[in-house]
C-alpha cells in the first residue's frame, strides 16, 4: 500500500491527489475534506503542530487502518499556519478495490486523526485569539472503532 | 532532557522548548509536572490542572505515571484539536 503524508502550509488540489492514488486494481477512492467554517465573526483559524510526532502519529494511524481493511493507498494532507474561512484544512483520501473499505477507512482515519494527531487550532473572532477546546463528541467517534 | 510546550501551554510558560538536566527527585512525568509547577508564574498557571493537559514522551502519547530518563523528549500540550 502506498502512504503519502504531508504537513504543509500550502493548499492542495483534490483532483491531483485522487489521480495520484490511482493504482492497479483501484475500484474506489473515498475522500474527506475538512474546511474552515464560514460562520459569524470567525475571521481566521491558525493551526499549530508538533513537528516529528505529527508525522509519526499519522503514519501509525494509517498502519492501523491497513490492518483493518484491504487498502491500496492512503493520502493524508494537513495544513498548518493561518487559514481563512472557506479554506481547506485537511484531506484524507483512501483507495481500495471496493467502496465499503474506502468509506470506512476514510472515516476511521479522520476520527483517529482528530483525537490522536498533535495539532491545535486557535480561532480569531473580533480581533481576539482563542484556543479551540477538544470536543467530547470527537472522542466518542474515535471510541466506536476500538473493539472492531 | 528536552521539554516541549504547545498551544496554550507554550503561551503560559513563555517558551516552546527548553533543556533540563533531570532533577534527582523526578522519576515520572507527574514528578516533572510538579517540579515545573513549583517554578511559579506562568509555569504554575500552565500546570495548575493536569486534567486539562496531555503528555508525549519521545513522541508517543503517554500517561503521567511514565518513568523518565535524562535522554527523553517530553512534550506537554492541551488535548489535540486538529482535523
Amino acid at each position: 500500500m502506498s502512504v503519502r503524508i504531508s504537513i504543509q502550509h500550502s493548499d492542495f488540489d483534490i483532483a491531483v491527489e485522487i489521480a495520484n492514488l490511482d493504482a492497479q486494481d483501484t475500484g474506489a477512492v473515498a475522500t474527506f475534506t475538512g474546511m474552515v467554517r464560514k460562520e459569524g465573526d470567525l475571521t481566521a483559524l491558525t493551526l499549530e503542530h508538533y513537528p516529528g510526532m505529527t508525522e509519526r502519529e499519522i503514519a501509525r494511524i494509517a498502519d492501523d487502518a491497513q490492518t483493518r481493511w484491504p487498502l491500496l493507498g492512503v493520502t493524508i494532507i494537513h495544513r498548518i499556519g493561518r487559514l481563512m474561512p472557506g479554506e481547506k484544512i485537511v484531506l484524507v483520501a483512501v483507495a481500495a478495490q471496493h467502496r465499503s473499505a474506502a468509506f470506512q477507512a476514510c472515516e476511521f482515519l479522520m476520527d483517529y486523526l482528530k483525537t490522536r494527531a498533535p495539532f491545535w487550532k486557535q480561532e480569531e473572532r473580533n480581533g481576539k485569539a482563542q484556543w479551540v477546546e477538544a470536543r467530547h463528541s470527537d472522542d466518542k467517534a474515535a471510541e466506536r472503532w476500538r473493539d472492531k | 532532557m528536552t521539554l516541549l510546550y504547545f498551544a496554550w501551554v507554550r503561551q503560559k510558560t513563555g517558551r516552546g522548548e527548553e533543556q533540563l538536566a533531570l532533577p534527582d527527585n523526578v522519576k515520572t512525568v507527574a514528578d516533572l509536572a510538579s517540579f515545573l509547577k513549583a517554578r511559579g508564574g506562568g509555569y504554575e498557571e500552565a500546570f495548575a490542572d493536569l486534567r486539562r493537559m496531555r503528555v508525549a514522551v519521545n513522541q508517543d502519547h503517554s500517561g503521567f505515571d511514565t518513568p523518565l530518563r535524562d535522554s527523553d523528549e517530553v512534550a506537554f500540550f492541551p488535548p489535540v484539536t486538529g482535523g
